[in-house]
């Protein structure tokens, strides 16, 4: 059993999902608890899956795996000139992303315990299915097959968003995501047909080999970034985010998150390592870091007005990509140029980044979902003096809101910190801009403090209780590892960010890997 | 919903058979000619359509969404379970093809008429997917039907 999941785990990470989203509507029409019981030993599995998988890559480097090849490893037997099969292709950014996914699934699956009341069979079924896009967009190598896994995510996203279709903003936010993911989908897959038509290839390793920069070449470039910084929800594409994030329940809005890093994932991979030798590349670098000042900034603005505390939340997640999207666009800019060391410094920053924004912000969100499940109210006009009601959401909203603000000792202020005594050596005005947009970030999330924590206890909100224990325990989780990160920045970044990026930079190598 | 006036049933009729006929040939020859799962699924399904607007009254009776749904997920078990059973060799091994079993005849060199007995499992996928399209695609015109309101 164990030998088989080594062996096959490249390809299981995909493979159970799709198993258990089949097997859980089935066995839901036969009994419910047995179907409980699956969803859980799904869980189990695919957790277990992934931590295998990311330890297998940490320490033995790329992992290969070939869908219906004789033998997996191997990437093109001897008598072929291209790969021609399906190949699963997980470097150290891959295992790294795959990480955070497999922790938000586990965070999310434990919250939903008890905050999913109704048609549990459905909601997990579809889970399991957006799990199921999220591992494959990450570990795919072909660029198909990352059309058609980002097409399983939209989808399963979307169903998700309107879980509660009998409230017409969900409907209406879920129809937005459909719509704007459709679009993106179909450019994608433009672009695709731009780049087959030319090369007869799929493969990105080998696709990126035999890439030769025409001008058409450049238009499906500039067609995948969009399309994928929409996805991702960077400012000029951002409108879905705010509707999206604040009506899908709250343990899905922190696989969102998730979902859009896994589309982050994919621009990274698809500038770095498909486009990487294009010798206008800077320009694509300078787009990504306008694209995320832009988001920054636009993202913490438009976050200060807003009184739905999902909303704003939301909105401070847009200006959070940006720090990412500012971090490796800065690595990309100065790879292969004397910057290079503060570009790594940077990217490095940008990545942890990553991880520790996909922590907070779910722990963040999680806790308005609490506040949202304990009074029924998301104004913050009409919440008031709860920190005595519920003491733990409110230590939980403390350290989340401290770690998006970059306050010490939370993980967010190491990568912010990276980032900005990297970006201080490109240009001043870089690190000027994200300190203001931390500071920005910290007046909002006091005002979210002092609005639902503190004050008077209203009359409507006298029966308020704390929330049950496993949503408790879900963002018990979450604060920990904040805090974990916070403390032990250097081990992570050593263990894991540091053979992220350069696995990222790496391009020869990830070609090699199948060539 | 009572179903429709005589002659739309006798023409229905005698759509709904060829139709299903078509629907399932599109299936097996999944492997040997354009077309395959989906295609043939969604003609089938368009087959239960024309017979859910027809006959009404007999198609609630039969086409029911629970039973169209656990069908559903078995045939999409079935896909993943066929792609497991592969795991001696890797997911999605083709372990029928050439194994003398059912769908396992190896296809000789040169131009031939086509032989439905050969490309082992992608048949069998192929009706896996065909069940699935086509109950899914009436699950979701008997939905549309109810979403239209049944006023009378």
């Amino acid at each position: 059993m164990i030998t088989i999941l080594q062996q096959h785990s490249a390809a299981l990470l995909v493979a159970l999902p799709l198993l258990f989203a089949f097997l859980t509507p089935l066995t839901a029409k036969l009994n419910a608890k047995l179907s409980k019981l699956v969803i859980f030993i799904g869980l189990a599995l695919i957790t277990l899956t992934a931590a295998i998988v990311s330890f297998d890559v940490f320490s033995t480097g790329t992992k290969l795996y070939v869908m219906g090849a004789e033998l997996p490893s191997v990437a093109k037997p001897a008598s072929l000139t291209i790969p021609v099969r399906i190949i699963f292709e997980i470097d150290a950014f891959s295992a790294f992303m795959i990480l955070i996914a497999a922790l938000i699934a586990v965070v999310a699956c434990v919250y939903s315990l008890r905050f999913i009341k109704e048609s549990t069979s459905k909601y997990y079924s579809v889970f399991f299915l957006m799990l199921a896009g999220m591992f494959g967009l990450l570990s795919t190598g072909d660029l198909f097959n990352l059309f058609v896994f980002i097409e399983v995510l939209s989808l399963a996203s979307a169903g998700l968003i309107a879980f509660r279709h009998n409230e017409v903003e969900s409907v209406e936010a879920a129809y937005k995501y459909l719509i704007i993911s459709s679009l993106a989908s179909l450019m994608i897959l433009f672009a695709i047909g731009i780049l087959y038509g030319q090369y007869g290839l799929l493969n990105i390793a080998a696709l990126a080999k035999a890439l030769r920069f025409s001008f058409v070449d450049v238009v499906a470039l500039a067609l995948l970034v969009s399309a994928l910084a929409m996805k991702a929800g960077s400012v000029p594409m951002h409108f879905w985010v705010p509707d999206a994030y604040s009506r899908a329940p709250a343990a899905i809005t922190a696989l969102l998150v998730v979902a859009s890093q896994a589309c982050l994932y994919a621009l990274f991979r698809i500038s770095f390592t498909l486009f990487g030798a294009f010798p206008l590349i800077q320009l694509i670098a300078w787009a990504i870091i306008i694209l995320g000042l832009l988001s920054m900034f636009v993202g913490v603005t438009m976050a200060l007005p807003q009184k739905d505390i999902k909303r704003l939340m939301a909105y401070h997640a847009i200006s959070q990509t940006g720090y990412m999207l500012l971090g490796v666009g800065l690595g990309l800019l100065a790879n292969n140029s004397a910057m290079a060391p503060f570009g790594l410094k940077a990217m490095e920053g940008g990545i942890f980044h990553i991880m520790n924004h996909a922590m907070y912000k779910s722990l963040l969100f999680l806790t308005a979902g609490a506040i949202i499940y304990a009074t029924g109210k998301r104004n913050l006009d009409e919440l008031s003096g709860l920190a005595k009601k519920m003491p733990f959401t409110t230590i939980f909203f403390i350290i989340g809101a401290a770690a998006i603000a970059g306050l010490p000792p939370t993980n967010g202020f190491a990568s912010k910190l990276l980032i900005y005594e990297s970006a201080y050596m490109f240009n001043p005005l870089f690190s000027i801009i994200a300190m203001i947009v931390s500071v920005l970030t910290l007046v909002s999330f006091v005002k979210v403090f002092c609005a639902a924590f503190l004050g008077p206890e209203l009359k409507e909100l006298a029966d308020v209780k704390e929330v049950p224990k496993s949503m408790l325990l879900a963002m018990l989780l979450l604060a920990f590892f904040v805090l974990l990160f916070g403390l032990f920045p250097s081990f992570v970044v050593k263990t894991i960010v540091e053979p992220a990026a350069n696995a990222l930079l790496n391009q020869a190598a990830y070609i090699g890997a199948v060539l | 919903m009572n179903g429709s006036s005589v002659i739309v049933k006798v023409v229905s009729l005698a759509i709904i058979l060829p139709a299903l006929t078509f629907g399932l040939y599109i299936i097996a020859h999944g492997h040997l000619t354009p077309g395959g799962g989906f295609q043939g699924g969604a003609i089938i399904a368009s087959a239960l359509a024309i017979f859910l607007v027809a006959f009404a009254k007999q198609a609630s009776k039969t086409l029911r969404k629970n039973l169209l749904s656990a069908l559903e997920c078995l045939a999409l078990l079935g896909f993943i379970g066929l792609s497991f059973l592969g795991l001696g060799k890797s997911f999605f091994f083709n372990f029928l093809a050439n194994s003398g079993l059912i769908f396992g005849q190896a296809v000789p060199f040169g131009p031939n008429p086509g032989f439905i007995n050969t490309a082992g499992v992608i048949p069998l996928m192929n009706f896996f997917v065909g069940l699935e399209v086509s109950c899914a695609l009436t699950i979701i015109v008997l939905t549309m039907l109810k979403a239209g309101g049944d006023k009378k």
